[in-house]
This record gives C-alpha cells, structure tokens and sequence, in this order.
C-alpha cells in the first residue's frame, strides 16, 4: 500500500509537469499568429504590439520562456495575468471557484440518489415496462444537449418569463446573497445538470448490479434463506455501488470546467462562465489560465480517488 | 453503462462462435446471422436505424428539401422578415407592414430568426455541418486511435510506454475544457500548427479528433494486449508469419467488432461535442447553419422567440438520440450477454 500510494505520487507529479507543459504548448506554439497580435484587440497598433511583446517577454527563447511559466506556476502559484484587461488570472478564478463547487457538488447529489434509485428499481424489475420506459427516458436524458434543456426549463418554469413560474430566473443567483438565498436560484441548474449524469449513472448500476446478481455468493445468500430485499441492499448494490463511487469522483473534478455550458445558459458566476466570457471577449490568457487549473485539478482528484479507492477495496493490489 | 458492456467486448471471441462451429444437427450459423437475427427482433433499434437514415437522406438532400418547401435560402437575411422592432417572426407569421413590392412577406414554417433568416432551412442544412463534423471527426479518431493503440498493444516496451504516457496525459484533461484550449488556440488568425489547420469547420473537427483518439486508442491497446497472445497468432507466428502479418490478418479483424461499437457511442458524441462548441461560439464561423450556433443565437430571445431555439433543439436531439438507440442495438446485438 505504502510503496503504491508512493509510485502514485511520483506519477502524479510527472503528470502535473505534463500538463502544465502541454498547456503551454497549446497556447504559445500551437497558434500560428503572433501572440502578442492575438492578445492586441480589433484596433491594434504597431506601438500596442510591441508594448505586449515586451509585457510577456516574447523576445526571450522559447525554453526561457517556458521556465519562467513554469516556476510562477511552482513557485507563486501563478496562473498568468490577462493582458486584455491587466488583471491576475488566479483571484478570478478563487472568487469563482466557490460558486462553481455549489452548483456542481449540489447536481451531484441529485444525481447520484436519483441515478441509484433509478439503477436499482430498474435492475430489480429487469425486462419489465419499468424497466423499459427508465432506460428509454434515460437515453433521451443521455442525448439531450444540456444548454437547450436549461433554455427549456427556463422556457417553461422560470418565475419572470416562464409558463409555469415556479422557480426563480437565470441570472438571478449572486454569490453575496450567501447560500441559503440562493439554493432557490440554483434549483432549476441543479435538476439540469443533473439530468444527463443522473441517466448515465442509472445506466452504470443497473448493468452493475445485474452482473453482480449473478454471482455465486447471491446464490448463497439467496440459499440461506435471506429475503431478497436483504441479499439486494446488503449483498447486491453494496458491491455494485463501489465502481460507481470512483466514477463521481472523476466526474466532480472533470465538472469543474464542464459545467460551463450550465454556467453560461443560467448566469452563474463559476469558472466556466468566467472562461465563457473570456472566449467571447477573446481573452487568450483567461481561458489559458483556467484550462490549466482545471487540468492540474483535475489530476488531483483523480489521484484522491485511486488512494482512496486502496483503502476502500482492499481486493486492490498494485 | 456503455464502459462495462465495450469492456466485456473487449474479450476476444465472446461475440464471435469459433471458426468452423460444431457440426451437428442444430444449424450453424455464422456470427453474422446471429448478430442479424437479434438485431432484427429490437425494433427500438431498426426504427433508430430508420431514422438516422432519414436525417443522412436529409442531410444529402438538404438544398432539394428546401427547394420543395419553397423556403428562403439558408444563408439569406431578410429585413421584412423581422418586426418592427426587429424581432423574429414567428412560425408562418406575415410580416406587420407590406414590402418595398408591395407583397406582404410571410414567415417560413419555423418562422424566422433575428436576421430574418428562414429557421427551417437553417435547421436542414445544420443537419450537414452536425452530420459532417461527426463522421469525419470519429473517422480520424479511428484511423489515429486504432494505428497508435494497435501499436502500443503490439510491440509494447518503450513505444508502449511512451503511447500509453501520452493518453494519460490527454485523458488528464477536462475533454470540453481541451477542447475549448485548442479551438481558442486555432481560432485566431492564421489558425494553428504553422496554419495547416485554419480557422472554421476544420478546427472543430481537429479539436474533436484531438481530444478523443486517446479513448480508442485505450480500448485497442487492451484489446491488442490481450489478443497477441492468443494460441491463433501463436500459431500464425510459428509458421514464420510477419508482423505485418499478424497485424492485419490476425489481429485487426478480431478488432472489428469492439471498433464498430465504439465508433457508433462516438458519432452521437461527436455530434454533440461539435453543438457545443458552436454554441460557445468556438469554430464554425459566424452565419454557418450550425444547431449549436442557432440555439446560442436563440438563447438571448428565447422567452420571445421560442420556434427558434425548439427547432434545432428538437433536431439535435432527435439526431443524437436515434445515433444512440442504434448503438445500443449494436452492442446488444453483438453482445448478448448484456441484452435487456
């Protein structure tokens, strides 16, 4: 256990040099235009230009230039400075943080109680039109694209414009409100969000836990003489849920970023909306700032799951 | 889901009956048959089938379509089309004041958009630009995936090591979030890799491809890992058969079936990655019938205008949903073990 927790924390610092490097890579080579160009505006001057060359080093070599980033990164945790508007990215990207881990960790668990009910009630009634009509609505969930359903929930329910009126309108949540205020702002984005997860995870546990059904020790439980709703919740989901626990983990982190579809249809200030708007207002360093928070983020995470996943199942050996 | 039933795929031979069968009375049949014989019982499947066959048709047909339905050109921006406020107009709506020939103009069946754009042809035609970005994004994810993990499985040692590196390294980022790097990267002027990739429909098919062939290359290596060394390609070694050999004759065609399957999960992916990348403004430019770019487009006057984002809504669901059905049936089919 020691000695892999050890190899995994080697690996896990290889990969975060990685990907810091990648990341620059895509943004300070991949392009063909001159960077200080692409960060210059619409109405650029040659005197602009030079002043960002000069304000990003650009006459240094590559590897100078590289290094520099690098040991910002290490050493001031610096996630670079938007030259459009002359601000650092990492404040921004702190002050959004927070409203991005509330509107993902709340989907999350509407969508990991729901997923499960679901999963099960599907696994147990297998074949049936239960079954059926879960696992159809469940793809027609898989495949809607989030956005629109957010427009649509918006559309029909959302309390200034929409036909039911139920819950409060897009752009309505701030974080200064505090957090009780605003679970009514984030009850439409939560139920959005959630919709496409909930389905896959219903997908997951109910293909989980029918292949755990048949294993032999069911069959024991079952011959013991066990009622089949204890061999189910005690013996079944038990070991059909452990993969599914690794896979929320993974999906928490990669939202960090991903729920910037959500972000930008509902107003939420998160990081996402921040690289939305960034995209938008062509604000290179932006978006190069938070691609590589959310990478390094979610390296961590991943790592958080796989120690944590040792010490849960101890089947696991390395 | 998906994971667990490519992951039984994976093992080589649980679809496939061994060659030459058991010779009895019970009729034999090939692999195929049986995949045909159950995929024809899912009906879910066969009308999923019919109808991506109907949006490829209308994706083909696209500009016979509109011609028929004597609806403007998708492209076409028509002043009268909008309010006097410039507001859209809704599905088959006249216009509030007569045009310059003094016609009254009217509105086309899904009405018009703020430009006073017909939303129908633009919803046709995005059926191209979807059906487009898809299949030649999954195309090359294949090509690359396939190659790299047929060499990584196959060889092993360093180029293994090396390949297997790489993808860690690119699935340790967020897919939209890579996605969204590269497209603002490439999207400048100029576009990217010393401008071989310009700025437009190409930069969203090479995102895409980017950001997905490490998954398929994942599943091949296993695959590969495995299949090498099975007794056949022992034997095939033994005659003194060369890699190549193995590669292609031994090795690929057991590929085909966990290929085909991923490749179907991909495409209705792949059409949705490309929607959203649109609809965060990121590739196709400006004007392009895109179902993404039109919903972005909407999303700013939806409560007024609500034709114009449920149209291409409806139409990118319908597409992705039909895209997974089919998928199912396929893995259903191939793969009887996880049949409902």
């Amino acid at each position: 256990m020691g000695t892999y927790i050890f190899r995994r924390l080697i690996w896990t610092a290889l990969l975060l040099f990685f990907v810091s490097a990648l990341t620059f890579l895509i943004f300070n080579v991949l392009p063909t235009a001159d960077p200080a160009k692409l960060r210059a505006g619409r109405n650029q001057t040659p005197e602009t230009v030079a002043a960002i060359r000069e304000q990003l080093n650009l006459d240094d070599p590559f590897l100078v230039r590289f290094f520099s980033y690098l040991g910002d990164l290490l050493f001031r945790f610096d996630f670079g400075t938007s030259v459009l508007n002359d601000e650092p990215v990492r404040p921004l990207i702190f002050e959004a943080l927070p409203n991005t881990l509330m509107l993902v960790l709340g989907a999350a668990f509407v969508w990991f109680a729901s997923g499960v009910v679901i999963g099960t009630i599907s696994a147990v009634r297998r074949g049936t039109i239960i079954d059926r009509v879960a696992m159809t609505t469940a793809l027609v969930a898989i495949s809607a694209p989030v956005y629109w359903l957010g427009l649509v929930a918006l559309y029909l329910f959302s309390s200034d414009l929409g036909v039911l009126g139920l819950f409060p309108a897009a752009g309505t949540y701030d974080a200064a409100d505090g957090i009780f205020t605003n679970i009514s702002s984030l009850f439409l984005p939560w139920l959005v969000l959630a919709a496409a997860f909930a389905a896959i995870y219903a997908r997951l546990l109910r293909s989980n836990l029918l292949e755990v059904m048949s294993e032999d020790y069911i069959r024991t439980a079952r011959a013991k003489g066990l009622k089949e709703r204890r061999v189910i919740f005690r013996h079944g989901l038990r070991s059909a849920i452990t993969p599914i626990i690794t896979v929320l983990g993974l999906d928490i982190g990669i939202l960090m970023g991903g729920a910037i579809l959500t972000e930008s249809v509902f107003g939420i200030p998160g990081i996402g909306r921040l690289s939305f708007d960034a995209i938008n207002r062509n604000d290179i360093d932006i978006v190069q700032g938070t691609t590589l928070f959310l990478a390094l983020g979610v390296c961590l995470m991943s790592l958080l799951v796989d120690v944590l996943y040792a010490f849960l199942d101890p089947r696991v050996r390395f | 889901m998906s994971t667990t039933a490519t992951e039984r795929l994976q093992e080589p031979g649980v679809e496939l009956t061994p060659r030459g069968g058991v010779a009895s009375e019970i009729t034999a049949r090939s692999p195929l048959q049986l995949f045909w014989r159950r995929l024809k019982s899912d009906w879910l499947a066969l009308g999923a089938l019919g109808v991506v066959v109907l949006i490829v048709l209308t994706a083909i047909l696209a500009p016979v379509i509109v011609d028929v339905a004597g609806t403007a050109a998708p492209r076409a921006t028509n002043a009268d089309l909008t309010g006097d406020f410039g507001e859209p107009l809704g599905p088959n709506a006249m216009a509030s004041s007569p045009s310059s020939d003094g016609t009254v103009a009217q509105a086309g069946p899904f009405g018009s958009d703020k430009l006073g754009r017909d939303v129908f042809s633009r919803t046709i035609y995005g059926s191209r630009i979807s059906l487009l970005v898809a299949f030649i994004a999954t195309a090359i994810t294949v090509l690359v995936g396939v190659t790299l993990g047929l060499l990584a499985g196959y060889y092993r040692g360093w180029v293994d090591t090396l390949l297997t590196r790489a993808m860690d390294v690119m699935l340790a980022f967020p897919v939209l979030v890579l996605a969204i790097g590269i497209g603002v990267a490439c999207s400048g002027t100029g576009g990217c890799l010393g401008g071989a990739i310009k700025p437009g429909l190409a930069v969203v098919i090479f995102v895409i491809s980017l950001a997905t062939w490490p998954y398929m290359a994942r599943i091949v290596r296993g695959q590969v890992l495995s299949l090498r060394e099975k007794e056949f390609v022992e034997a095939s070694r033994s005659l003194g058969a060369s890699d190549r050999r193995i590669i292609f004759k031994e090795i690929l065609p057991n590929l085909v079936a966990p290929i085909i399957v991923y490749s179907t999960i991909l495409i209705p992916q792949n059409i949705l990655f490309e929607a959203a990348l649109s609809f965060l403004g990121i590739g196709v430019e400006a004007g392009t019938p895109s179902w993404g770019a039109m919903i972005a487009d909407a999303a700013s006057i939806f409560r007024e205008a609500w034709w114009y984002m449920t149209f291409p809504g409806i139409a990118l669901l319908v597409t992705v949903l039909a895209f997974n059905l089919v998928g199912d049936g396929l893995q259903d089919a191939l793969n009887p073990r996880t049949a409902k």
